[in-house]
């Protein structure tokens, strides 16, 4: 059925990312291609109910109800337009046009200054997996023969420096850490003298999870960008926010808040192994034009990918 | 954002003013509106499309009250179905008849089982429980290491023990060796952290299976966050499919996540919220309250639950009396003005009913300023009114000079605020007088003070 509506599944063979992402999100058993083939079963045109239960769809992946109007809006209308009535180019357009949001994402890292270290900061509410993504991180820096430093900035949360020396030990990266209820901007300004000093390639920055609303705790990421800027120009070249995939429709207003006080240039999204989507990035490209950077798809220190628009909007349907 | 949500809703109910009987045309716009809204706020698709064939069907045909506008009752109806949703029961916790009580916490990744097992193990120390706490997660790095470090900073006893290979078999080691710990310290109630696993990993989903034969759990908790998505639904249902959850802890609800998922998952497992986390702190549990998350779902803040105190509190026959004084132009006496200050005060403090409102439009920035507000004016002007006679409350224009220092004498009071008070009364007089045109005396009788 499947095949049918949507061309053949194996037609194209690609690399790694697709087959992850397809093992990853093709376990649902509601997966989004189900529900568009449900939708499109009824008629063979396009009528009123096919895109009501379009949008059913779209909206079930998170996108939300903004998005997934605006979407279907210029499906519609294409649609009209080139009067398809075939759903195999209805499905083709629909992915184009998620396509033309994601790749509307134009927000860029800063350029560092060749001979000093990258620094990125990793940022985001409790419980979305900053901490394993950057043990992932150090492993892909790592790989390309980069020297890294991981800096335990969350002195917060209970054992949390503990978690990510382990991950030091797993990917063979040196953390510099404070004890616990430390000052965050004073270990983070100690990782970044000491990685001056020898020339790191990547300074890796675990920050607490906070709640965007919380002002007193975002002011103290603006503290820590101060404090990074003071030590190496550009500094932080990368701001990191870490989504779990799961997250509804306050994943907008968590990337709007962390991007005033933190000032995100890209995004990561964890968990892509369960059933969620993580539609919610195609709305925050669409308002915010911050680029998802790589996705998260298992526990293992190889489960970072670097995210690629187009076998991310194939995935949604695969 | 959130704050359209109510003007979306005003605006759609202006469609509706004028009309009698609710019937399926006249309601299909507020319907669309509270769709929006549910979705906007993560509430599961197919939970609302059910919940708006319900309100639908409820509403249609039913004539509209004269004490309310159409819109109202459809809300009313709305609100109602939610909570009925919810469920009205505020859950305990189910202890065993024989010691220890297993609680077994369940949860995605990052859901915050182990925080929440830490302030659940508070909670029970405050009640004069003895819990016991254990971490069975040998997967996450520094997860076990962390549920030590809470547990010390609550002082609650933990059980440690050995981990060696992290796979099933520990796990279920730990389990038991923590069980006869509890037997041999008397404590009361286990509490089992587990790892955080995916609801399709069926690996990990059968040891949950082989810890809850083993354990006999009288809680199965699901902790999730309620800022969960559309997928809440699949999780859910996933662990209760093969878990048989008793209860659910939606955590991180200090953000500003409207919360959705509550209604989605308490829809799939038919399990009471049992509490809610509201903060990193350890204290910051607190039982669940259909009615607040209702109003927090539809971006009303607490009003609802303010329109209840006030319909519980208002003499409504006085409050109709009044109104319709008011609107045939015989104005608003200090009489008047005093019932309306004792239905306040009845309502609680100040503090309180400010709290309750919702952070937005013309009650924005209100909260910040609630704890200066000084709760003894009430008191005071309640004291000079109540220093009048019959004759000056009816009729203010009498009250010269000497009536005033002899009412300020009578109060305790000072002649100043005497005619503080009365310049505040003469404002308000007008100010009725001009909502009296413009119907305001109506939407007062219909929405505040007559009965729902």
């Amino acid at each position: 059925m499947i095949q049918t509506l949507f061309g053949s599944l194996d037609e194209q063979q690609k690399p790694s990312f697709l087959e992850r992402m397809k093992e990853a999100v093709t376990r649902t058993r509601e997966s989004l291609s189900e529900r568009i083939e449900e939708a499109v079963a009824f008629s063979k045109e396009i009528d009123r109910h096919t895109l009501d239960e379009l949008e059913a769809t779209l909206i079930s992946a998170d996108l939300g109800s903004p998005t997934t109007r605006e979407v279907l809006g210029k499906l519609r209308e294409k649609a009209d337009r080139k009067q398809i009535k075939n759903v195999d180019e209805l499905k083709r357009l629909l992915k184009e046009e998620l396509l033309a949001i994601l790749n509307t994402a134009n927000t860029r890292p800063v350029e560092k200054v060749d001979g000093t270290p990258e620094v990125i900061l990793v940022v985001g509410v409790n419980g979305t997996g900053k901490t394993t993504t950057i043990g992932k991180l150090a492993q892909v820096f790592r790989s390309q023969g980069k020297t890294v430093l991981m800096c335990a900035a969350d002195t917060f949360r209970a054992a949390a420096i503990e978690q990510l020396e382990i991950w030091g030990e797993r990917t063979g990266t040196e953390v510099i850490r404070t004890k616990a209820g430390g000052d965050p901007a004073a270990v983070l300004y100690d990782a970044l003298q000491v990685a001056t000093a020898r020339h790191t390639d990547f300074v890796i920055v675990d920050t607490a999870g906070r709640l965007h609303n919380k002002s007193n705790l975002m002011a103290e990421l603006e503290k820590m960008r101060r404090t990074a800027q003071r030590i190496i120009p550009g500094a932080p070249h990368e701001t990191l926010l870490v989504m779990d995939a799961t997250t509804g429709q306050n994943g907008l207003q968590q990337a709007r808040q962390f991007t005033d006080s933190a000032g995100v240039t890209g995004i990561v999204l964890t968990k892509l192994d369960g059933t969620a989507k993580g539609g919610v990035v195609v709305a925050i490209c669409r308002e915010l034009g911050l680029p998802v950077r790589y996705v998260g798809v298992g526990e293992k220190a190889g489960d970072l990918l670097p995210f690629d628009s187009k076998d991310f909007v194939d995935s949604l349907f695969a | 954002m959130f704050e359209n949500l109510q003007e979306k809703l005003q605006r759609a109910f202006k469609t509706l003013r004028g009309q009698a009987v609710l019937n399926e045309e006249n309601i299909q716009e507020v319907l669309r509106e509270i769709r929006l809204a549910l979705l906007e706020a993560d509430v599961n698709f197919k939970v609302v499309k059910q919940l708006i064939d319900h309100i639908q069907v409820k509403a249609v045909g039913q004539e509209v009250a004269t004490s309310f506008s159409p819109g109202e009752q459809v809300i009313k109806i709305l609100r109602d179905e939610l909570i009925e949703t919810l469920g009205r029961d505020t859950a305990r916790l189910k202890f065993a008849s024989q010691p220890p009580t297993v609680v077994l916490m369940a949860g995605l990744q990052g859901s915050g089982k182990t925080t929440t097992s830490g302030k659940l193990a508070n909670w029970l120390k405050n009640g004069g429980h003895r819990p016991l706490l254990v971490s069975v997660d040998v997967y996450r790095p520094a997860a076990r290491e962390q549920l030590k470090v809470v547990a010390q900073a609550i002082k609650a006893n933990i059980y440690e023990g050995e981990v060696g290979e992290a796979n099933t078999a520990t796990v279920e080691r730990l389990a038991k060796e923590a069980r006869r710990e509890a037997i041999n310290t008397g404590s009361d109630v286990l509490i089992i952290d587990t790892a955080g696993r995916l609801h399709i990993d069926e690996q990990l989903m059968e040891e949950m299976q082989s810890l809850k034969r083993l354990l006999n759990p009288s809680e199965i908790l699901f902790v999730a966050d309620a800022m969960t998505g559309q997928d809440a639904v699949n999780s859910a249902e996933e662990f209760h499919k093969k878990l048989a959850l008793t209860g659910v802890v939606l955590t991180k609800m200090d953000g500003d996540a409207r919360g959705g998922a509550a209604l989605s998952i308490r829809q799939v497992t038919g399990q009471p919220i049992k509490f809610i986390g509201v903060g990193e702190k350890y204290d910051a549990l607190e039982p669940f309250h259909p009615d607040r998350i209702v109003s927090r779902i539809l971006g009303m803040g607490d009003i609802l639950s303010l329109i209840e105190k006030a319909e519980q509190n208002v003499d409504k026959k006085k409050a109709q009396e009044m109104a319709s004084r008011v609107l045939a132009g015989d104005g608003f006496s200090l009489e008047d003005f005093r019932d309306q200050l004792r239905s306040v005060k009845k309502m609680g403090s100040i503090q309180n009913i400010m709290g309750m409102l919702p952070n937005v439009g013309p009650f924005a920035g209100l909260q910040k300023h609630a704890d200066k507000v000084d709760a003894k004016q009430l008191d005071r002007v309640e004291a000079i009114i109540n220093s009048m006679t019959g004759h000056e409350r009816l009729h203010h224009e009498v009250i010269n000079g000497s009536r005033r220092k002899r009412i300020a004498r009578g109060s305790g009071t000072s002649v100043q605020e005497v005619n503080n008070l009365l310049r505040q009364y003469a404002q308000m007089r007008k100010m009725f007088k001009q909502m009296g045109k413009a119907s305001f005396g109506r939407k007062l009788a219909g929405m505040k003070f007559s009965g729902m």
